[in-house]
């Protein structure tokens, strides 16, 4: 009855908001609307409307898929940092952290969900009531790491906001025995879905050693992007508070992490190119095309100058701490690491096909509309519980806030009681 | 004691809810048990025959024929084995449309089980620099030979390996096979199998009812559904009753060869001992039981 | 005293739901190997790679033209090695079969039309001209005969019917013909949902 007043109070602030909050709602229900549309088409017709097919088998979904992976296996890793330099906001880091992992990781399972044959099937997946193929499936370890993540992060940031709610303390053992456990997990989430890609043999342009390790140091590179712009929006617009240091320090550990990211990219690069064997077929798709199809070129070297321009605006310090060119660098490395594993990741994966064959792959309409749609409703679901958790942390609404609203309601009902 | 009220009637309330919810999905007990049906190696002898019995009834009304859906099993002693003769293979496609025949594959859109590869000779097999859409008037073409590709029902098959709900297999007799009724489509199978042996069904598969081959088996060549994986199984359908596929069946040069791996006196084990024998990417360790040979 | 009894329930309820759980999970695990072991017990098969024994499809002879010595037992023969431009001149026209040192008397024997003739004399029916072919392609002969060489139809574990060599080379012009190729297959790039009609 508590947890149900809880969620109805949380319910009611989401209903209010200023005139710039619902504008940016409407926004997003358009997008939901529009790509809503684009999805009930394939709904009916089947994966055949997108562009998907047999030699590229995986494409526009799943890479998306896999950048948010990273974006929620980063959130939380920037709680490290914060309990190591002992920034005062660790609570407020943590909760928005897990906020980020937990619509990130919502967001994976619906590109999951629109991308498969047979989305109703999925119970096929589980233990017990299905037939999961563990430990030797890398997809069934994925979904049983991401589902076990997406548990610990709700568990974590709904019983801080219920107790807060309350005005009771939390408990102290279960939060901090489960943020502990959501770090490893963290790295967990986002090593199996690298291994995924690791796993197969087939596909020579994954099956490099160092996928996985340049997988995490992405991650690293685009999830604190999101949480520095937040964190600057939460600054200004509620009583949060989080000292110019210690964004300078995340935006610190964002360039080790990108000069790793750029150390292992040329690794990578050198033995391709020097060893200059049939598998430099797919970095040559990736980077110059093969013959007349230099479809993703664009793609791959605007990825590597946005990359390039925003490790240089973190590396020196002066752009560094002007906040003007620190968000235009996090913007250019979210976009960067997007487009890399959006795009630059999968397709060159498939492209020539395990038999020589080259298919021009591109995304459709309506792989882009299902695509949008399922960012719009991550944001608007973001939106909603970041309102949801400044209202509750920083403008003390609680259940005093209800009961005094509900007596002041139930005394307008009763004009003369006493 | 109020608390327990309220708690009851949130319960009560929300099965109540619940349980109208998927009433008024309007589906049919059938199509509920259908959708419940589980994994194929995991289901009794009587939930099998009515699947098949549903199966037969389904086909009907949408073919308009009768079906003969086939469970028949792996026999013992058995591991099938496929060798195809490189130097005769004309690439004259014949065996690609015996195989969308027989094994009821979609005409539009369209799906091959077999794909054949032309490749120079000079450089041999050389995938990279392969054409697997040649269409001169007449086959062969000077200086070139042709590969065909199909699954090789590998010993060690990365895509059983994959599979996140066991919805591929392989049998006892050595045929890798889809549970097409299991398998969610997820296509990480596809990813997996380096020889792009695995086809998916994008759209709704069509197959003309005068065209269609009634003589299925439940893992074999049954119509396919929207939204599934499948491949070629060796004609399970066809070598489970001591018949030959329908590839080496219709090849006009007899550059196909199929047998039982385990009989010393099969001819795909005189080929072994005799020929020289290679595998597609062999450095993948994947052991297929489809080797290429060259008879002259 | 409310709480104790609460939580004396509790505990072998939450044992028995994890022993059922794991039992169950250990039964489906089991029927799959339950499944492998469903096999049909194997039957005792007759290969029919006997030497000497080759069921064999029937001679593509042309239309009338066998038996030969409907004609024949009429004709003198005439064993000059020489172009035929009476009967038979469209064979001896195309005639690809080593030209330079063999003709026709060669393989069909002079004096019985009916049979061909092997090196050594002897007379064997068309329908074991594999016999004949095989005296200079002895290999192939070989491999012909466990059927990796030329076209076996029948069944993989049983009974098999070969096809004769001449049934895929023609023995006065053996080279493989070209053949028109079956379309190839639709560029995926061209692979669309059908319109519907």
């Amino acid at each position: 009855m508590d947890f149900i007043r809880f969620i109805a109070g949380s319910v009611k602030i989401i209903f209010q908001g200023s005139k710039t909050y619902y504008a940016w709602l409407l926004f997003l229900l358009l997008l939901i609307l529009w790509g809503g549309l684009g999805y009930s088409t394939q709904l009916n017709e089947g994966l055949i409307k997108t562009h998907m097919r047999d030699s590229v088998s995986w494409a526009f979904y799943i890479g998306n898929f896999t950048f948010l992976v990273g974006v929620a296996a980063a959130a939380v890793m920037l709680v490290i940092p914060a309990y190591v330099y002992n920034w005062k906001p660790i609570k407020e880091i943590v909760i928005f952290g897990e906020l980020l992992a937990v619509c990130a990781v919502i967001m994976c399972i619906s590109f999951i969900i629109v991308d498969i044959g047979k989305p109703m099937r999925f119970w096929h997946m589980l233990p017990l009531l299905g037939t999961m193929n563990f430990p030797s499936s890398m997809l069934s370890w994925d979904f049983f790491v991401l589902l076990t993540y997406l548990l610990i992060n709700l568990v974590v940031v709904i019983h801080l906001l219920y107790r807060l709610f309350y005005k009771k303390e939390y408990n102290k053992k279960l939060v901090i025995t489960l943020v502990f456990i959501s770090i490893p997990m963290a790295v967990a989430i986002h090593t199996t879905t690298a291994f995924l890609y690791n796993a197969l043999p087939a596909r020579p342009f994954w099956n490099s050693a160092l996928l996985a390790p340049r997988f995490l140091a992405s991650a690293f590179c685009s999830g604190p992007a999101i949480l520095i712009i937040l964190f600057q929006l939460l600054g200004k617009f509620t009583k949060f508070e989080i000292k110019k240091e210690a964004i300078w320090t995340i935006a610190e550990l964002m360039v080790y992490a990108m000069f790793i990211y750029l150390f292992f990219t040329i690794a990578e690069l050198f033995k391709e190119f020097y060893s200059d064997t049939e598998h430099l077929l797919y970095w040559k798709y990736l980077l110059f095309g093969i013959g007349d199809n230099k479809e993703i070129v664009f793609y791959s070297w605007s990825s590597i100058i946005m990359g390039f321009i925003a490790f240089v605006l973190f590396l020196i310090p002066k752009t560094r701490k002007n906040f003007v060119t620190l968000n235009i660098g996090a913007i250019l490395i979210y976009f960067s690491v997007l487009v890399e594993k959006g795009i630059a990741l999968i397709i060159p994966g498939f492209t020539p096909d395990t038999l020589g064959q080259i298919y021009v792959y591109t995304p459709s309409m309506t792989e882009i509309r299902t695509a949008v749609m399922i960012f719009s409703l991550g944001f608007l679901l973001f939106t909603f519980i970041v309102k949801v958790a400044i209202a509750i942390m920083f403008e003390d609404y609680n259940i005093d806030v209800i009961n005094k609203k509900a007596r002041i309601a139930d005394r307008k009902a009763q004009p003369s009681t006493n | 004691m109020k608390k327990n009220n309220t708690r009851r009637s949130f319960l009560k309330n929300v099965s109540i809810a619940s349980l109208s919810a998927v009433a008024l999905t309007g589906c049919s007990l059938k199509e509920l048990d259908q959708f419940f049906q589980k994994n194929f190696r995991t289901l009794s002898k009587k939930e099998v025959d009515q699947i098949i019995k549903d199966l037969k009834v389904e086909y009907k009304e949408k073919y308009g024929k009768e079906f003969h859906v086939s469970t028949k099993p792996a026999t013992e002693g058995i591991l099938f084995g496929y060798a195809l003769d490189l130097s005769r293979c004309i690439g004259c496609r014949r065996c690609v449309y015996a195989c969308v025949n027989e094994n009821n594959q979609s005409r539009d859109p369209q799906i091959h089980w077999i794909e054949v590869l032309q490749m120079e000779k000079e450089k041999g097999i050389d995938f990279a620099h392969s054409d697997a859409y040649y269409n001169p008037v007449k086959v062969p073409e000077k200086g070139h030979f042709y590969v065909p590709v199909q699954c090789q029902q590998c010993k060690n098959p990365p895509c059983t390996k994959v599979c996140p709900v066991k919805a591929t297999w392989t049998e006892p007799d050595g045929i890798v096979v889809v549970d097409y009724n299991w398998c969610i489509g997820c296509r990480y199978c596809m990813a997996a199998c380096p020889y792009g042996a695995r086809h998916f069904n994008w759209g709704d598969p069509e197959v003309p009812a005068e065209e269609i081959n009634t003589e299925v088996h439940y893992l074999g060549n049954r119509p396919r559904m929207k939204g599934v994986v499948e491949k070629c199984t060796f004609c399970i359908q066809r070598v489970r009753d001591g018949r030959y596929p329908a590839c080496v069946e219709i090849c006009p040069v007899g550059a196909r060869k199929f047998g039982n791996l385990l009989d010393p006196e099969s001819e795909v084990r005189y080929i072994l001992e005799n020929k020289r024998v290679l595998v597609l990417k062999q450095e993948l360790n994947t052991q297929p039981k489809f080797y290429y040979f060259f008879g002259v | 005293m409310k709480n104790e009894n609460h939580i004396r329930i509790k505990i072998p309820l939450q044992y028995i739901t994890l022993i059922l759980v794991l039992v169950w999970g250990w039964g489906c695990n089991n029927k799959e190997k339950a499944y492998n072991q469903r096999l049909i017990k194997n039957k005792v098969s007759e290969e029919t790679n006997k030497p000497e024994e080759y069921a064999v499809e029937a001679p593509p002879f042309s239309e009338g033209i066998y038996p030969c010595n409907d004609c024949h037992s009429e004709i003198v023969p005439n064993p000059d090695k020489r172009e035929l431009v009476d009967m038979h001149d469209d064979i001896s026209a195309m005639f690809n079969h080593d030209r330079k040192n063999r003709w026709c008397l060669d393989c069909h024997d002079m004096n019985n039309r009916d049979s061909l003739r092997l090196a050594s004399g002897k007379l064997i029916a068309f329908e074991e001209s594999y016999k004949l072919c095989g005296q200079c392609h002895g290999e192939k002969l070989r491999d012909w005969k466990v059927g990796v060489h030329g076209k076996r139809t029948g069944e993989w574990n049983g009974k098999k019917e070969y096809l004769l060599c001449v049934h895929c080379h023609n023995p006065h012009a053996p080279k493989f013909k070209e053949l028109t190729p079956e379309p190839p297959p639709i560029r995926q790039e061209k692979i669309q949902q059908p319109l519907l009609n």
